[in-house]
């Protein structure tokens, strides 16, 4: 489903993303990990359309179709989602309006009747109780004022109403304490579904407890330096990433 | 829409003082001595330049190089058809209409029974009620230099005037449509609101033009609030975009008053905004709101200018700006605290959107204090639509130039919202949905 061919990208001339290859199958859960700075945000920023990453090289498709050339709304009108690893805070507009107009953009694009006032709220209000959100969240500023988790909630809350083919989740689970991580991991269970891909951005072994990995991959340096099945997410818990330095210069990058 | 010839390249200043003189002698005795003196003033001075302070950034000539004509008389079928549109259907339906700048009966609608107001013609009132006009008319916007309000005070012919009586509390608002319908003309509205004390009124005044061809319009509103009394006054200009406006708001408040100003800048090429409130007596508190939203080539200049003259005031400023294509912005917010006015409390704000690199907003807030004990605040910023922000709500699908829309108005919400008028409310923001994406998009010569 979602393709990367040696993927390199650029921010302000210095180059993060140094030949990424990946390949995630509809139906999985792909896990990828690495030590800050490695470029994870990158690659999913690129794969968002984020404006200020330069791609140098490599392609990106999605069932087949080009990604790269797509301004972000159209990536998310084919299906991206990316939850963002700092939620960006806009005074002024509500989460319900801003939640309401991107379904319906979506539902725009897919030729299907705009969710009315009441429709929205029922459907809404269904998804906030699965992730114990207080309503109240509607009716606040998106993302001011709220706290780590209460962003990370609401950006699963994003993911489970526009119910994307490929989600991107850039370490949702941090920065969130245990009763929170349960229910971001439900949210994320949720959505596995034959048809969709979800790949999980993440420092700790802590969520994929929750949320079992079909797939496993170390980025450093702007490569995918070593690939495995879930045991890979323990044995770098154990280990941590120094050891890698020198192992990922060794080998060829490794495809799943 | 008619396209009338231009006004011809010429004079401002010989035909609008041959106008003026021939109204010198119109009205009573103390408004032909007001028209004498203002003429001899605007005679003496003339149309400001950017070598005055006051106008650094904003250059008059379109106003003073055309040789601007009285209105003709208006064309009452296609402004009822206007008004279709644009009235706003405000509860009670009071609807007030000013053709270049004269009232026109035929096309208002004044409800029966509504007690405590009186509704008339300005010149009428000012003979007919010397007592309440006098004291306010060309006095409430006098002192200091005004050259504009002058020559406005020199040419008008009519106007409004609207009076609460005291204790009146006016349950509906009033709605004051200025249509512009002469094609290079140049017209004087003019408005007079009278709050006797303890009494309560809303004034929404709506500037439109309903020809493409140049005009300038110069209005004056003149209000007294008197002891405890309450007025909001929403200025709403939404002139054609190769209009000038140039709008003197000028208002004088006694102890305990409120009053609450929005000045909405939508349209006009050229648009000047002249508003100055006294806080005369004890306790008085004004609130002034503003929002421009300026696209193109166009030049919007906000100046305002509170006066503490008495203790305990308060002054609560919060303008804001948009500005897009090669649009300028100017806003200059004074403050003055007077000797004697201690315990004021006086903030002041203005932000500034800057949506394209050839935009530019300059803006400065001038304090003078000269008491010891009062609370005063500023602030001004010139930022830009934060990239993030646009990317974040384009990830969640929504198309480039609605999530440009969607952090416009959220900009915009805290002065928007601060309008008590539901209708108002919504008219913007329909005036957003349907003009924002295309102005944006589209460079106009205005
Ligand atoms: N906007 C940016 N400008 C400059 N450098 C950046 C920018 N974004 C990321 N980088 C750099 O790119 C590298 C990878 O960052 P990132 O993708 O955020 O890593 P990770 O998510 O793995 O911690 C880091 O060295 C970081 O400093
Ligand atoms: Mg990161």
């Amino acid at each position: 489903m979602l393709e990367i061919v040696g993927l390199r990208a650029r921010v302000g001339g210095k180059e993060i993303l140094r030949g990424v290859d990946l390949t995630v199958r509809a139906g999985e859960v792909h896990a990828i990990m690495g030590p800050n700075g490695s470029g994870k945000s990158t690659l999913a920023g690129v794969l968002a359309g984020r404006e200020t990453y330069e791609v140098a090289g490599g392609t990106v498709t999605l069932d087949g179709k080009d990604l790269l050339g797509l301004a972000p709304e159209e990536r998310s009108w084919a299906g991206v989602f990316l939850g963002f690893q700092y939620p960006v805070e806009i005074p002024g507009v509500t989460n319900a309006t801003f939640l309401r107009a991107a379904l319906n953009a979506r539902r725009r694009r897919r030729g299907e009747p705009e969710l009315d006032a009441v429709d929205f709220l029922a459907l809404v209000r269904r998804k906030m109780k699965a992730l114990e959100m207080d309503e109240a969240f509607l009716h606040r500023s998106l993302n001011e004022g709220f706290s780590g988790g209460e962003k990370k909630r609401n950006e699963i809350l994003q993911m489970t109403l526009l119910e994307p083919r490929l989600a991107l989740l850039d370490e949702t689970d941090s920065g969130l304490d245990i009763d929170a991580l349960r229910v971001v991991a439900g949210g994320v269970n949720a959505l596995r579904a034959p048809d969709r891909a979800i790949v999980l951005v993440t420092h700790y072994q802590r969520l994929l407890d929750y949320v079992a990995p079909d797939r496993v991959h170390v980025l450093s340096q702007g490569r995918i330096v070593l690939s495995g099945g879930p045991e890979l997410a323990k044995e770098l818990e154990k280990k941590g990433y120094g050891w890698l330095q020198t192992a990922g210069t060794a080998g060829a990058p490794a495809r799943s | 829409m008619t396209q009338a010839a231009a006004p011809t390249t010429g004079d401002a200043r010989t035909a609008l003082e041959a106008r003026a003189r021939a109204m010198l002698d119109r009205g009573p005795a103390w408004l032909a001595a007001h028209r004498r003196g203002a003429l001899e003033r605007f005679a003496a001075r003339g149309f400001p330049t950017t070598r005055d302070e006051d106008w650094k950034y904003t250059s008059l000539q379109p106003l003073a190089r055309a040789a601007w004509t009285r209105p003709a008389p208006p064309d009452l079928a296609r402004a009822r058809e206007a008004l279709g549109r644009l009235r706003l259907h405000l509860s009670g339906g009071l609807t007030l209409v000013l053709v270049d700048g004269i009232p026109v009966p035929e096309l208002s609608v004044l409800p029966p029974g509504l007690a405590g107001i009186s509704i008339r013609r300005l010149a009428e009132a000012a003979v007919a009620r010397p007592e309440f006009v006098e004291p306010y008319l060309a006095r409430v916007a006098a002192g200091g230099d005004r050259p504009l309000a002058d020559l406005a005070t020199a040419c008008f012919e009519d106007g409004l005037y609207l009076h609460a009586r005291r204790g009146t509390c006016l349950p509906v608002p009033v709605e004051v449509i200025h249509l512009t319908m002469t094609a290079g003309a140049a017209v004087f509205p003019r408005t007079l609101v009278v709050a006797e004390p303890e009494s309560r009124i809303t004034v929404v005044e709506h500037h439109v033009g309903l020809t493409d061809a140049p005009y300038a319009t110069l209005p004056v509103v003149e209000v007294a609030v008197g002891r405890n009394a309450a007025v909001e006054h929403v200025l709403w200009q939404d002139d054609a975009a190769s209009a000038v406006h140039a709008a003197t708001v000028a208002v004088r408040q006694d102890r305990d008053s409120r009053f609450a100003s929005h000045v909405l800048t939508l349209g006009a090429g050229l648009a000047r905004n002249d508003l100055g409130v006294g806080l005369a007596g004890e306790g008085a508190e004004c609130t002034l709101d503003g929002l421009y939203l300026v696209f193109g080539s166009r030049h919007a200049d906000h100046h305002t200018r509170v006066d503490h003259w008495k203790p305990h005031g308060t002054s609560r400023e919060l303008y804001k700006g948009v500005l897009d294509g090669q649009a300028t912005g100017v806003f200059n917010g004074k403050v003055v605290v007077h000797p004697g006015a201690q315990k004021t409390d006086a903030q002041q704000a203005n932000h500034n959107l800057l949506l394209s690199p050839d935009a530019t907003a300059d803006t400065k807030p001038e304090l003078e204090i000269y008491a010891d004990d009062v609370k005063c605040a500023h602030g001004a910023t010139v930022g830009r639509l934060e990239e993030e922000r646009l990317f974040y709500l384009r990830s969640r699908g929504l198309p480039e130039q609605a999530a440009r829309d969607l952090l416009l108005r959220a900009f915009a919400r805290d002065v928007t919202d601060r309008i008590s008028i539901e209708a108002v409310r919504a008219r913007l923001d329909r005036w957003m949905t349907e003009r924002l994406p295309a102005l944006a998009g589209r460079e106009e010569g205005a």
